[in-house]
């Protein structure tokens, strides 16, 4: 199908999305690349009366290193993300990550501020920015503010922006020595949604993990931080020990069913996923064999 | 409100000059407006990679992008990949491997294997189908595609070896 007619307004700066944004509020609808948002209006799931393109907003893009923060503007591009050598350095859970967003043509468009405000609870992203204690950083009619992560995803493409707001950016502590990312998803195809995810960051000591931090996707209406995470920090690493976990991630996770898996297979993935991130991260391949009853 | 937008770009090098509603997508101001009717629309959500085009140098699926996002970009499609003899061998390669059947999804699986053929000048099978996992046949079970695209890869070494 097609889009529903709709009024158009190329923002000329943040400050001039932000006066439209003030206006129109519910009615106008933020496009960076459009990858969600215009599906949805063709499928017309959507029927905004105002387009606010924000698509030529250059200082909005780009990748920078400030001090210990990597900061992201809001349009950067997920084939930005791939190439990027500074997340290779600073993020790796996010390159490994974006390679798992769509395909293509898609990536080349669509872009990480889009992917957040869109809040998809099977996209990529707002897992990793769970597992990489990001901020959210948005401007808004009050001024600029920062949201973590944790707080900013509500519910099935809810967030705490509100409709005056933009997302401009995000902002993520520098991956240090020590630390390691695992990254894997259940997707029927290459490039598909995925069933369940999981972007995990930890940092490593001795044996084991000083902290881990667990982000699943398409486990319900949110990406989830894994409380379970917490059993397997700080602690010498055994398959009991990971069984335990195991059991107590299935009961935090309340996952859907749909017409992929039912709320048990995704709660049996999630587990499977649970296994191969311990195992992978510490080296330890009878964990995996162990990790899943 | 909902008035037409002036947009100026470039398709296939020439200079075009419209006026569009914002809710025209890209595909079908390429198909209605220039009668450019190369770019096919199969599902016009973004899944079935018929509608690949080339804006700015890089593959976009033309269903999810409007006519006025185009503004001020140079935009490529089948027709101007196709006069150029870029993909000459491609589409000889398809045509000899039968990497078609009705032909509808050619356009856009073109444009993703060229793509691809630019960026990794030799990549592996397993490569080529992750980068046409976004575009859908519905006749030819891939493979002859893969086996297509594979083949344009070595010819294309071994004319620059």
């Amino acid at each position: 199908m097609k889009a529903s007619a709709f009024a158009y307004a190329r923002a000329t700066s943040v400050a001039n999305a932000l006066e439209l944004l003030a206006v129109h509020g519910e009615k106008a609808r933020v496009l960076s690349g459009g990858q969600s948002l215009i599906p949805a209006m063709n499928l017309r799931l959507v029927a905004p009366d105002l387009i606010v393109d924000i698509g030529e907003l250059a200082e909005l893009r780009g990748i920078a290193v400030r001090g210990e923060t990597l900061v992201i503007g809001a349009l950067t591009r997920h084939a930005d993300l791939l190439k990027s050598s500074d997340i290779v350095k600073c993020a790796p859970l996010l390159a490994a990550a974006v390679a798992h967003i769509a395909h293509p043509a898609i990536r080349n468009r669509g872009t990480i501020g889009g992917s957040l405000a869109q809040a998809d609870p099977a996209s990529e992203l707002p897992a990793c920015m769970l597992a990489l204690g990001a901020s959210i950083v948005v401007r808004g009619p009050g001024g600029e503010q920062r949201m973590a992560a944790e707080d900013f995803f509500t519910g099935i493409y809810e967030t705490r922006l509100a409709a005056q707001d933009l997302l401009v950016a995000v902002e993520l502590p520098l991956a240090r020595r020590g630390s390691a990312h695992f990254f894997q998803e259940f997707a029927r195809r290459h490039g598909d949604y995925a069933i369940v995810g999981l972007a995990a960051q930890a940092a490593l000591q001795g044996e084991g993990f000083a902290d881990l931090r667990l982000g699943y996707f398409s486990v319900g209406d949110k990406p989830v931080l894994a409380k379970a995470a917490s059993k397997l920090a700080g602690v010498a690493i055994t398959p009991a020990l990971l069984a335990e976990a195991s059991d107590a991630l299935s009961h935090e996770l309340d996952p859907h069913g749909d017409q992929q898996a039912t709320p048990a297979m995704r709660r049996h993935l999630a587990k499977v996923l649970l296994a191969r991130c311990v195992a992978s991260l510490l080296n330890r391949p009878d964990l995996h064999i162990g990790g899943v009853s | 409100m909902t008035a037409q937008v002036a947009i100026s770009l470039t398709v296939n090098g020439e200079r075009v000059e419209a006026h569009v509603l914002p809710r025209l997508n890209l595909a079908d101001f390429l198909r209605d407006h220039l009668k450019l009717t190369g770019t096919h629309l199969g599902c016009e959500h973004g899944v079935c990679g018929a509608c690949t085009v080339r804006v700015g140098g890089e593959i976009v699926r033309s269903c999810l992008m409007l006519a006025v996002q185009a503004n001020g970009a140079a935009v490529e499609t089948i027709e101007g990949l196709s006069d150029s003899g870029e993909i000459a061998d491609l589409q000889a390669a398809f045509r000899d491997r039968n990497a078609l059947q009705c032909g509808f999804c050619t356009p856009g699986m073109l444009m993703a294997a060229q793509d691809l053929l630019r960026a990794n000048r030799m990549p592996a099978r397993a490569e080529i189908r992750q980068h046409l996992s976004g575009n859908y046949c519905r006749c030819t079970g891939y493979q002859a595609i893969i086996d297509a695209v594979e083949t344009t890869a070595r010819a294309r070494m071994e004319l620059k070896a």
